[in-house]
């Protein structure tokens, strides 16, 4: 059994299902991310597992205990860091960070002690007596860490707390945060749209869509052997290429591995296509090559390749060149339900 | 610079011509664009109507209270401050004074719990909430003169309803004679006015409840904070400048009431529960000396400045930045 787990859990909102029947599982002091669009249901569920919002049907367990309505989200072992960070803006730092230990009833010395801790391990020790509305965002996102970090909880849940940071801040506090969590060994569950972000996180991910979860696997699994056609195109930026076959069959492969036939070595079994390039952009450490394929069977089907910079093939655009696929990348879908098919997969 | 609409860059050519249709409709600058004049043009009827309803007649009871004009005569004299010495040692105008005082400070706590109370419970999220919070807001809204008729008659010395109750439930031995009593008429006025001030409050309350971010009460929940914990350190600390914004109302609207404290006792039993303002009714109108009625309406004025102002000042204060 998983340290946090799902069973069959269910939300509804009117008549319309937020979360539609979710199983997870994640062990004990794994990373999990939970990723997809806006509108899938990833907060709920997240939410659900908190206890801020009751299921309509299913279970939740937490640490093997079953968390059912009547045990509130206090009683639950959570801390949540949210989006907004939710700093009580009356409350300086320190007041915000000892918060939670007041309200377990820590004794005041052992409450003074743990926050200073707590600041220190993400070096705000000099940020403690001000307001939440002197810091900036990626001060306010440090405190409300620490705030979440300082009782020691089973689990932390992340509602997407670095998308209000900029993007290079981001970068670090995404570092930061893996580090944390390695550090500290604490089951994690991490909401998301970001993909990069998602990647670069997770022990595992689990892809969302319409209130399901397409996909629990690792990174790497799930952006080299996406379960269906949504995770193929949802994970990796530009999106997975995408042809269509035949009336059942799509063909899938991804942007990095479609070059020219050149740059492929000779004796690599190579699934070949003809490329008429549209449009070239540079964008330095890779070019963005977007164009339609120009074969007898399926032409016209936009794809887009993209080329590192080591790959210096010139290409114009207007013309049509030689591209290929290495057989061992190239993924088969169903056209109909989007699943992947045996073909290809490890 | 903007286009004006309904002109399109010429397409083809480059560099793109602006095509400026001539006689364009809003190629001049109009009355709604002029905003400074605008601005001044709609608030010159309310500006008005404050000045000469609320501003003239203001100044009038400044200059009045250092006169010794009376009603029904024409002379008129700067007398200084001779009508606030004569009030000064007056018991009956400290008895005002006192009352007034207890009013407002004891109403005004009341409503303050008695709001911040219904609106946790109406935030909640109560089955038919609407309906109550438009049940809620009558009191208010019920012109004052007949809601105090009907508590005229919940106070009779007859027919009260309270002692009937009171007496049916085996509460109430002898029999209370609200309006013939100071405490138990002031206890009575001070009822009334709760009952008239606390929807309104519990309004501005809800309102200031529902403005703080989901987020940051949800994060209490999650921290562990029980329900005195939440409301104490967190719904209440961020509800305080919306409560001081609907206390300083209060205050203002209940240390200058005429209507309540006129409707139901008049001032009796033997003068004992006047206000300033029923006081300054009965010097100043009903018993002619306008000077001093004026003095004895005035005198806390000064009182209520300095409480607006440090309020305002604290409200702003404990304004939480974003």
């Amino acid at each position: 059994m998983g340290y946090v787990e799902t069973r069959d859990l269910r939300k509804v909102f009117g008549d319309v299902p937020a979360v539609d029947g979710v199983d997870l599982s994640v062990a004990e002091g794994e990373f999990l991310v939970l990723l997809g669009p806006s509108g899938c249901g990833k907060t709920t569920l997240m939410r659900m597992i908190a206890g801020l919002e009751t299921p309509t049907s299913g279970e939740v367990y937490i640490a093997g205990e079953r968390m059912d309505a009547d045990v509130p989200p206090r009683a639950r072992g959570i801390a949540m860091v949210f989006q907004s960070y939710a700093l009580y803006p009356h409350k300086t730092a320190a007041g915000n960070i000892a918060f939670p230990l007041e309200a377990a009833g820590v004794a005041r010395p052992a409450v003074t002690q743990r926050v200073q801790e707590g600041a220190a391990l993400f070096g705000i020790g000099r940020l403690l007596p001000r307001f939440p509305r002197q810091l900036s965002g990626g001060e306010r996102q440090r405190v409300a860490l620490a705030r979440a970090v300082v009782r020691s909880p089973k689990v932390f849940l992340f509602d997407e707390p670095l998308s209000n940071l900029d993007a290079k801040l981001r970068a670090l506090a995404r570092y930061e945060l893996k580090k944390l969590q390695r550090q500290l060994g604490t089951t994690t569950l991490y909401v998301t749209h970001d993909q990069v972000e998602a990647m670069g996180l997770g022990d595992r991910i689990a892809v969302m869509n319409h209130g399901r979860v397409l996909q629990v696997a690792t990174p790497r699994e799930i952006y080299d052997h996406p379960a269906d056609t949504f995770v193929a195109t949802f994970v990796g930026a530009p999106p997975m290429n995408l042809i269509e076959v035949d009336d059942r069959t799509l063909l899938g492969f991804r942007p990095e591995r479609f070059l020219p036939r050149p740059a492929f070595d000779p004796s690599a079994d190579v699934v070949p296509f003809r490329l008429r390039v549209q449009h070239v952009e540079n964008l330095g450490a890779d070019r963005l090559v977007y164009g339609v394929l120009d074969e007898r069977a399926r032409s016209d089907q936009p794809v887009i390749a993209d080329l590192p910079v080591t790959v210096t093939t010139p290409l114009g655009e207007g013309q049509v060149y030689d591209f290929g696929v290495e057989r061992r990348w190239v993924r088969y879908f169903d056209r109909q339900n989007g699943a992947r098919r045996g073909g290809g997969a490890a | 610079m903007a286009l004006p609409s309904g002109t399109q860059p010429a397409s083809g050519s480059a560099p793109p011509a602006v095509a400026v249709r001539p006689g364009a409709a809003f190629r001049r600058r109009t009355l709604a664009d002029r905003e400074d004049l605008l601005g001044r043009l709609m608030l010159g009827p309310t500006l008005l109507y404050v000045i000469a309803l609320a501003g003239i007649p203001f100044l009038l009871a400044i200059v009045l209270s250092f006169s010794d004009a009376r009603a029904g005569s024409l002379s008129f004299s700067l007398v200084g401050l001779r009508n606030f010495l004569a009030i000064l040692p007056d018991p009956q105008f400290h008895r005002a004074l006192w009352n007034t005082l207890l009013l407002t400070v004891v109403s005004q706590a009341a409503v303050l719990v008695l709001a911040t109370t219904s609106a946790v419970i109406l935030d909640a999220g109560l089955p038919g909430r609407r309906a109550i919070r438009f049940l809620l807001l009558l009191p208010w809204a019920v012109p004052v003169s007949l809601a105090s008729l009907a508590w005229v008659w919940i106070f009779d010395s007859t027919f009260s309803v309270i002692n009937w109750t009171l007496k049916a439930l085996g509460l109430l031995r002898t029999w209370l004679f609200w309006f013939g009593d100071p405490a138990l008429a002031m206890t009575a006025i001070i009822t009334v006015h709760v009952w008239r001030m606390f929807p309104f409050a519990t309004v501005i309350v809800l309102a200031g409840l529902s403005a703080i971010p989901q987020d940051i009460r949800e994060a209490a929940v999650v921290d562990g904070a029980g329900f005195w914990r939440r409301l104490l350190q967190v719904d209440l600390p961020l509800l305080l400048p919306v409560a001081i914004v609907a206390v300083l109302f209060g205050v203002t609207f209940t240390s200058t009431d005429l209507s309540v404290v006129y409707l139901l006792t008049n001032g009796g039993p033997y003068n004992s529960t006047h206000v300033l303002a029923t006081l300054a009714f009965q010097r100043g109108i009903l018993g002619g000396d306008l000077g001093q009625g004026a003095a004895v309406a005035l005198f806390l004025l000064p009182v209520l400045v300095v409480v607006a102002a440090v309020m305002l000042r604290l409200a702003r204060r404990t304004e939480v930045g974003a």
